[in-house]
């Protein structure tokens, strides 16, 4: 099936001179949830702000399921709605109001059971004659949310949707995406909370320095980061791994002060048992041992070390 | 077109001037009156009258032009300004809406407010003098061209602006000197020559006088003239905003 949005070769420099984005190719399928992981300055909003018309990209192309951002901008800004990193609210207006002129602004008849359907799964129901300045911070990222969903969209870009956001709220917004995941809308959202991107994602893509550095399925990548690494600290030094060990997948470090065996922990046996008994068959003493288990943290942070 | 983002817009503005009604409205209203009740009855009655009007209605389609003009500049100005300056504006920005689908909307609003505002000022008036319309279409015609001309000049204003001085600096060293002085309490004529040749460089004379002629049938200009002034003031404005919306200037980045 064709993406639903593809970006190609796209760049972007300000006016300042700085080149925010170095050419990002970047697919979207239909349907999934991909999260955006990158440092603070990585390109995220940038990007974000070039696919919803916010910011004129300085080259490359981006269609959204099919229609060109700049050559048909109606059609293509008609299927998404966003939710910007910024809490910038009206004031003045009472959650009912903004929230029904962001339906007319994205060009769908007023629809009363539609805003109330939205509020309420939002739990903003309760506050739908309140004015938005007096409503607290979590409530105006609902209030974010609910206009950016008004209109109905096929696609939600949700821009750093939990920073500030307290830990319960931060729970109850995830259930809130995984079901509209489930009504078939696309979302792209932007976090540098690895937790909530192995949450939530089924795809994870790291932008570094305005480059995309990697997309992955999380299962794929999930496969990878299940790789334990078992480090026994041996007594006396070897020179190579041993014949009769041969069958493990183990390795040599710190000059063969360290024996580091690999292991899976989605397996059902680890074969950590097997493996401590037949070194004890051959006399090989360790005085010490750790398991490491490489987080998403880790990949990331090192992915992003190694391009910097 | 975008049907449902133009009213959607429309309505939001409006919604705006429902809830500060007294200061958008009950203001300019107040000062007009007190304007009537000082030049008009106190001050007027020693006036000779202007081209056999009396002074106190030779004021009146002067001073409803006045709050016209700085009503529409300021409104307009502020609606589109406040977006930027809050950081909604993503939104419209990021919405299927055309630059002439926002500009309807923004300036419509605008607009619509200063027509209501100058027939409010006009029932005002009819309390402290006696006045007529000669032509009441031309009337009308001339009030929404005025309106929406200067509700254009307010939205290229509130793009232009990047602090609140700015979006009150226009107004207040621009359009109220020219208002003032473009002969709304004075017939041109009344003017040393010299000083008629240089008020004819203030477009808002144009405005007045046929303003004025669409109640008394006199005027300083010829009407056409008038007309025309209005009609390339709106052109100008027109291209501005377009070429605002082309380059994306002060909006987008
Ligand atoms: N309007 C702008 N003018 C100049 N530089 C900008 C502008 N907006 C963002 N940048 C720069 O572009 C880089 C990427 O910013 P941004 O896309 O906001 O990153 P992120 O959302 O990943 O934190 C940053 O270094 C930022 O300073
Ligand atoms: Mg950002």
């Amino acid at each position: 099936m064709q993406p639903i949005i593809e970006i190609r070769g796209l760049e972007k420099t300000y006016a300042s001179g700085f080149q925010a984005l170095k050419g990002v190719d970047l697919d979207i399928r239909r349907g999934e949830i991909l999260a955006l992981l990158g440092p603070n300055g990585a390109g995220k909003t940038t990007l974000i702000s070039i696919v919803c018309g916010i910011v004129r990209p300085t080259s490359g192309s981006v269609t959204v399921d099919g229609h060109d951002i700049l050559r048909d901008w109606r059609a293509a800004r008609s299927l998404i709605g966003l939710v910007p990193q910024e809490l910038t609210t009206e004031a003045f207006e009472s959650v009912w109001a903004t929230v029904s002129f962001s339906r007319g602004l994205f060009g769908k008849p007023p629809d009363p059971a539609v805003i109330e359907r939205i509020l309420k799964d939002l739990s903003l129901w309760d506050k739908k004659d309140t004015k938005v300045m007096a409503l607290s911070g979590g409530m105006k990222r609902r209030v974010l949310i609910a206009k950016a969903l008004s209109h109905e969209p096929r696609i939600l870009f949700l821009d750093e949707p939990t920073a500030g956001v307290d830990v319960e709220l931060r729970r109850g917004m995830w259930e809130m995406i995984g079901r509209l995941r489930d009504s078939g809308v696309t979302i792209i959202l932007t976090t540098h909370y690895i937790e909530e991107a192995e949450e939530m994602a089924d795809s994870i893509g790291v932008i570094s320095g305005g480059r995309i550095i990697l997309v992955e399925e999380k299962a794929a990548l999930m496969e990878k980061l299940g790789k334990r690494l078992l480090t026994l600290q041996l007594q006396n030094p070897l020179d190579a791994i041993p014949a009769e060990l041969a069958g493990y997948p183990l390795t040599l470090s710190e000059g063969g002060r360290e024996l580091v065996y690999q292991f899976d922990t989605q397996q059902e046996r680890t074969g950590i048992a097997g493996l401590l008994r037949k070194l004890g068959d051959h006399g090989i003493t360790y005085t010490n041992l750790r398991t490491n288990e490489s987080s998403l943290e880790e990949i990331f942070v090192s992915l992003v070390r190694e391009r910097a | 077109m975008n049907l449902h983002a133009i009213k959607a817009i429309y309505k939001f503005e409006l919604a705006r001037t429902w809830r500060t009604l007294f200061q958008s409205i009950a203001g300019p209203v107040i000062s007009t009156s007190l304007y009537f009740i000082v030049f008009g009855a106190a001050i007027g009655s020693r006036f000779a009258a202007v081209e056999g009007v009396s002074y106190g209605a030779f004021l009146v389609p002067g001073l409803v032009m006045m709050s016209v003009l700085t009503e529409s500049v300021s409104n307009a100005s502020f609606g589109i300004y406040m977006p930027r300056y809050s950081g909604t504006i993503y939104e419209l920005l990021s919405a299927p809406v055309s630059a002439f689908e926002t500009v309807i909307g923004y300036v419509g609003a605008a607009a619509t407010k200063s027509v209501i505002l100058g027939t409010l000022i006009l029932l005002t008036a009819r309390l402290f003098v006696d006045f007529s319309i000669a032509h009441p279409v031309w009337m009308v015609a001339f009030l929404m061209l005025t309106s929406v001309t200067f509700s254009l000049l307010g939205f290229i204003l509130g793009i232009w602006a990047d602090g609140w001085e700015k979006l009150q600096i226009v107004p207040m060293l621009i359009v109220t000197p020219l208002a003032f002085l473009g002969g709304s309490f004075y017939s041109i004529s009344m003017l040393s020559p010299f000083w008629q040749k240089v008020t004819l460089f203030n477009p808002v004379v144009y405005l007045v006088s046929g303003f004025r002629w669409s109640f008394y049938g006199a005027a300083d200009v010829p009407v056409a003239l008038s007309l025309g002034m209005v009609a390339l003031m709106m052109a100008v404005c027109l291209a501005v905003v377009w070429w605002i919306f082309r380059t994306g200037y002060k909006l987008k980045n």
